[in-house]
Formats: C-alpha cells, sequence, structure tokens
C-alpha cells in the first residue's frame, strides 16, 4: 500500500490484469525468447512511464499538451548526443542525464508560464505550435543531433549485448548487457510511474483534480492555479524526459522519427485516452495494448487483407493493408472517448457503466 | 456620457487601425532591408498570395471558434481532402489541363474547385453530427474527438489514395510570371490573390450586409441572447462549419496546386500555420485572421530571404510578439 501510495487498482480484475502484464515483463528474457519480444517489452515499459507522465497532464489537470514528445525528445537527444561525443562511457550517461533533465524542465517552465494563463485550448494550439518549430529545429542542426538521420551511438561497456555477466547456467539462460539494460530501463520506468503516484495522491495532486474539476473554484479557495499548473507541467517534462533516456539507451539510437515526431505525440494520446484518462494505471494498459496492437495486430492484418483481396473485395485490402492499423486504433479512440471515456481502467473499476465519468 | 438627441446618428465605434498598419509597415521596413525593389516586389506578391491562401484555409476555422466555441483539431484534413478530390478531377482531364488556353484549364479547374468544397462540405456535416454534437461544450472532448478525427481521416486518405505524393502540376496557362520591367510576378500567384481577396470580401459582405450575417456575429458576441431571441443557433452553426470546412477544401486545392503535389501529411504542417494565424488573429475574428494569414506568410517570405535559417521558428516568434503586444490576438472578438 506505501509503493502504491494508497491508490490501490481498486478493481480485482484489473490487479489481475496489472500483475500479469508487469510479471511478464519482468519474466520476458527468460519467457519469451527473440529480439522481439524484447524489443517490444521495453517499448511497453518505456511508453507506460511516458504515457504516465502525460497522465498528469491530460487526466489530472485536464491540459492538452501537445508538446509532450518534445520533452521526450530532449532526453533522447541528450543522451545520444553525450554519448555520441563524448565516447562510451558512464560520465557521458551522466553529462546527458544532468544537462537534458534540466533543459526540459526549463522549457516546460517556459511554456507554462508563457500559456498556460489562458484557456485549455490556447494551451493545446500554442504547445502544438512550439513542438512542430522544435521538431523542425531538430531536423535542421544537423551538426548537432545529425538531422533527419539521427545520432547513433555506443553504450557503455558493462550495457553492452556482447557482455556476458552470466554465462549459460543449466537453465540455458545467459545474462548479458542487454537484457541488464531492459532492467534497467524496467526499473527506471517502474519508479517513475510510482513517483507519478505518489505526486498524484499528494495534496498536490489534488489541487490539480480540483482545477481540473473548475478552475474558477480552485482559486476562489486560493491556490495559485498558474502555479500548481506550471509545476504538474515541469514534472510530467521531468519524466517525459526520463523516459526519453530510456529509450535512447535501449536503441542506441536518438532521431526525429523514434523521438520528436507527431505520431508519437498522436500515438501518447490514444494510449492515455483508451487506457483510462487520470488513474496512471491506464498507462501501463494502454501502452500495453497499444504497443501490443502495433507488433502484433500488424501482421493479423497482413493475413486479413491478403484474404480480402484474393476474395476480390473492393477496397478492404486498402482498409485492412498493415499500415493502416492506425486507421482502426484511430475508430476505437473516437469510440472510446465517446461511449467510455474512462478507458479500460474506469471500465472495470465501474463496470456498470457510469456514463458521465469524471471528466467534465 | 454626452447626451443624444433622438435624431443623432449612433456614435460609431472606434476603428482599430493599428493591426491593419502591422503589415504594411513590415512591407515598407523590409524595403531597404532586403536592397533591390524587384526582389521586394515579388516577395512582397508571394507572401500576399501565400497569405490569401492560409486565410482560405483559416476563416472557417477562426469562425466555427467564435460562433460556437468548438476548435476543430482536424480542420487541416478537409484541407486534405479538398486537394485529393481535386485530383480526381484534374487526373481523367490532364489534357485540357496542358492545353495553353486559359479558358480551357479554367472550364477543368473550377469544377475541380467546385467539387472539392462540395466534398469537404459534406465531410464537414458529417464530422459535425459524429464528433462534435455529441461533446458539444465539452473543450476536452472536443480536442480528442477531433485529433481522433484527423487520425482517421488522414489513414483513410492513404487508404483510398495510397501512401504515395500525388504529383498536381499547374496548367499550363497559369505557369510563369507576368514581366513588369524588371519585376517577375508568377500568374498563379496573382490568380490566388484574387480569389483570397474575393472570398474575403464575400464573407466581409455577408458578416456586415446581412442578417444571416447578423445572426452570425451576434452569435459570436453572445450566444445565449441569440437563442434567447429564438433563432436556431446550432442550425446556423452547422451551416457555419459546413462552410468553414468547403473553404478548407478550395484552399486545399489552391495550396495543392501551389506546391504542385498533393499528400496526405499537408493536413499535418498547414495545420500548424493555420492555428498560429488563428491565434495571431485573435479567435473568432475574421479581419484578425485574414491579417495575421497575411503577417505569417509575409515573415515566412522575407525572413526566408533575409535569414533563412531563421525562417523555420519565425512564425513562433511572431505569434510571441504578437501575443506579448495583444494577449488575446490582434483582434480580441469573443469575451472568452
Amino acid at each position: 500500500m506505501m509503493i502504491l501510495s494508497g491508490d490501490p487498482p481498486r478493481s480485482r480484475i484489473l490487479t489481475l490484469v496489472l500483475v500479469v502484464i508487469i510479471l511478464a515483463l519482468a519474466a520476458t528474457p527468460f519467457l519469451f525468447p527473440g529480439a522481439k519480444a524484447l524489443n517490444v517489452a521495453a517499448k511497453i515499459c518505456v511508453f507506460a512511464a511516458l504515457v504516465a507522465s502525460y497522465d498528469l497532464l491530460l487526466g489530472y489537470t485536464g491540459s492538452v499538451s501537445f508538446a509532450h514528445t518534445m520533452f521526450y525528445g530532449i532526453g533522447s537527444y541528450a543522451i545520444a548526443i553525450a554519448l555520441y561525443g563524448m565516447g562510451p562511457n558512464w560520465a557521458a550517461v551522466a553529462t546527458g542525464t544532468v544537462v537534458g533533465l534540466p533543459l526540459a524542465a526549463l522549457l516546460a517552465l517556459a511554456i507554462g508560464l508563457f500559456s498556460l494563463r489562458v484557456a485549455a485550448i490556447f494551451f493545446a494550439m500554442i504547445t502544438l505550435a512550439v513542438a512542430s518549430a522544435f521538431q523542425v529545429l531538430a531536423s535542421q542542426l544537423s551538426w548537432l543531433t545529425g538531422g533527419e538521420d539521427g545520432r547513433s551511438f555506443q553504450l557503455p561497456e558493462l550495457l553492452r549485448p556482447g557482455t556476458v555477466l552470466i554465462s549459460k547456467n543449466l537453465f540455458g539462460f545467459e545474462i548479458n548487457g542487454r537484457i541488464l539494460t531492459f532492467y534497467l530501463v524496467f526499473a527506471v520506468s517502474a519508479l517513475m510511474i510510482l513517483a507519478l503516484l505518489r505526486v498524484v495522491n499528494s495534496p498536490f495532486g489534488r489541487v490539480l483534480q480540483a482545477i481540473r474539476e473548475n478552475r474558477f473554484r480552485a482559486e476562489a479557495l486560493g491556490f495559485r492555479t498558474v502555479f500548481h499548473l506550471t509545476y504538474a507541467n515541469c514534472l510530467a517534462a521531468l519524466v517525459a524526459a526520463g523516459a526519453g533516456i530510456l529509450n535512447a539507451l535501449w536503441l542506441r539510437y536518438a532521431g526525429p522519427d523514434t523521438s520528436l515526431s507527431f505520431s508519437i505525440m498522436l500515438d501518447i494520446l490514444l494510449m492515455v485516452v483508451i487506457g483510462g484518462m487520470g488513474t496512471i494505471y491506464g498507462a501501463i494498459i494502454g501502452a500495453s495494448i497499444f504497443i501490443l496492437a502495433q507488433n502484433y495486430l500488424q501482421s493479423l492484418m497482413g493475413v486479413a487483407s491478403k484474404a480480402a483481396s484474393e476474395a476480390g473485395l473492393p477496397l478492404l485490402p486498402g482498409l485492412l493493408h498493415p499500415d493502416r492499423w492506425l486507421l482502426w486504433l484511430g475508430l476505437l479512440f473516437i469510440a472510446s472517448v465517446y461511449f467510455f471515456p474512462t478507458g479500460v481502467v474506469g471500465r472495470l473499476r465501474n463496470p456498470a457503466g457510469d456514463k458521465g465519468g469524471d471528466l467534465h | 456620457m454626452t447626451d443624444l438627441a433622438a435624431t443623432d446618428p449612433l456614435p460609431k465605434p472606434k476603428r482599430d487601425l493599428a493591426p491593419i498598419l502591422l503589415p504594411i509597415a513590415l512591407a515598407l521596413l523590409m524595403i531597404p532591408l532586403i536592397g533591390s525593389t524587384s526582389s521586394w516586389l515579388t516577395l512582397t506578391v508571394a507572401s500576399l498570395a501565400m497569405g490569401m491562401m492560409i486565410f482560405i484555409m483559416a476563416s472557417g476555422l477562426t469562425l466555427v471558434f467564435g460562433l460556437m466555441d468548438v476548435l476543430n483539431f482536424g480542420h487541416g484534413a478537409f484541407i486534405a481532402v479538398g486537394a485529393y478530390v481535386a485530383t480526381l478531377v484534374l487526373a481523367p482531364f490532364a489534357a485540357s489541363i496542358q492545353a495553353d488556353s486559359l479558358w480551357m484549364n479554367l472550364a477543368v479547374l473550377a469544377p475541380a474547385a467546385l467539387l472539392s468544397m462540395a466534398v469537404s462540405g459534406a465531410l464537414g456535416l458529417v464530422v459535425e453530427r459524429v464528433l462534435i454534437l455529441p461533446v458539444y461544450g465539452q473543450h476536452l472532448k472536443q480536442i480528442l474527438m477531433t485529433t481522433g478525427g484527423l487520425i482517421v481521416a488522414e489513414q483513410t486518405m492513404y487508404a483510398l489514395w495510397g501512401p504515395q505524393i500525388i504529383p498536381m502540376p499547374l496548367p499550363a496557362s497559369l505557369r510563369g510570371s507576368f514581366i513588369l520591367g524588371d519585376v517577375a510576378i508568377a500568374k498563379y500567384r496573382v490568380l490566388a490573390m484574387l480569389i483570397g481577396l474575393a472570398v474575403f470580401i464575400a464573407i466581409q459582405l455577408v458578416l456586415n450586409r446581412t442578417k444571416l450575417g447578423l445572426l452570425i456575429r451576434a452569435g459570436v458576441e453572445n450566444r445565449e441572447m441569440v437563442e434567447a431571441l429564438g433563432y436556431r443557433i446550432r442550425r446556423l452553426f452547422l451551416g457555419v462549419f459546413m462552410t468553414g470546412s468547403a473553404l478548407a477544401g478550395l484552399g486545399g486545392v489552391m495550396w495543392a496546386l501551389y506546391r504542385e503535389q498533393v499528400h496526405a501529411s499537408m493536413s499535418d504542417d498547414l495545420t500548424v500555420l493555420i492555428f498560429i494565424v488563428v491565434i495571431i488573429g485573435g479567435l473568432g475574428s475574421i479581419g484578425g485572421c485574414f491579417i495575421g494569414a497575411i503577417l505569417v506568410a509575409m515573415v515566412a517570405n522575407y525572413g526566408g530571404f533575409l535569414v533563412p535559417k531563421l525562417a523555420l521558428v519565425s512564425n513562433i516568434l511572431l505569434m510571441v510578439a504578437i501575443l506579448m503586444w495583444r494577449p488575446r490576438g490582434l483582434y480580441a472578438v469573443t469575451s472568452r
């Protein structure tokens, strides 16, 4: 209870699902052999943390930001540039972290002070504009960021796949640097999510929810809403940058497509809404559903598309083409905003289907 | 307060001229910076043409927001849909597009543009009924719903037309430039400017000279009051939404011809630009939107000429500067 900050999942099925997901993630290197499974698991960890930090903004303060990938990208690029420039050592990892995190927080502070005073809609538009400018900037400053190609780099000795820590024992498993990196990603993501859970269940988190429900009233009660919103924005940016660092460490690469593009922003939005806004746990569920769909639904759709084209149906092969998987998730997204605005988590906690939801 | 006799005309509202002077001052300021008059003229015409196209696309968005407090994040999809629909007409008639006769070109272009407007307007009807009506009055859900709509629309376009870039060549008679002395002015830009001006004047006339426009302006200022007077503002809103979508479609055709290519991702880039324009102009203000569009285009063109590196972030800098000056945009129409 302590570790969950007194905010348990509050649903037997949800608890079960979460335990299964977390156990499966933790045991991936041993349960599911192969590079793809490990990649999927690491991506779920990174995105669970990233989406949870976005949930702090969207679900708990009710402000829609389109600049979240920017902070994610800052983390990724900071570590990539440091490791690329200083060589594969731990000092570079530390430098990247020490530079990247405050940079993200500072930028979040600037955006927050500039645009959180006004209505949610203004904030959404301004973050969208700033994020797109940042993306262009990152691809133009090619001497620093490597432009469209991004930056590939080497990890410190300990984390490389070639480093064998425990050679094959009698169970037939080998612990190498890759698996160690996976557990690093797993542990740091878990820590960040627990920290976010702590934040939203603190008095500060309650004020955020009060602002979400009725900003005017929160202000009348004496809370400096701009301060609280900006603070939440900075915290979310810090966690997003942390997730970006993990992502870059795992991929050994940072580039516009993997860390900055607008489509990642849409992915985050989809994950948080499908999982359930304002729950934090929704992030884990949403990220798992989305990334599993991204990696495994596509092959399923490929089969369906082939079958449709062989049956000579019009249009369907195009709509079922593996590259169009986002179409179906987009429809699911609209349906979930409309029919169950509290997402999977809200649905599981309240199966009666209270359609009002707690988001206005 | 001075007393007015019954026969005196009502005092005219004070005209706010500063925003109008802004682009003019900016253009004049650029003459010495750019140096040669001919390149200045070319750049100015280019920015006016680009600004008019952006205005056409953005006008619907700003009105929809002003009237109903609805922000459509999927507005960019109408632009791309308009452009794609135009290719449906233009591709089979490629021969008459390439013929060197203005009338033959226009005979294909005009129906193509009209069809685009009809399709995006009809799509606007569907979007308003399906996506916006259910979450009416809830900002957060509106943003999410329309963003979802954008994803679905974009993916459907990919599914229907494929992910490749479709070329959309300019008609033969619109290619090339008018040469006046040593100034070259692209013909298509003149056409774009004319259409943009026509749209602006038409919108202004409807808004200021008709009863419909009176209702729209009244609705922007105070929706509940208009409803209390017995007008169905929902229906009015639907009309404005469809018109805005149709205009976005027209803008999409013009932009595609300007770039001579069509791609579903064009909606993403333009959405950002349009948002900046709408913010700069003041949400809900057509005049502000017009000036904002021209300002954005000017900064893009002049900036691209003078400091190419800066052109990438120039829009953001412009927005910050304007919002520092007037925090609610050039013309603050709504009280929100």
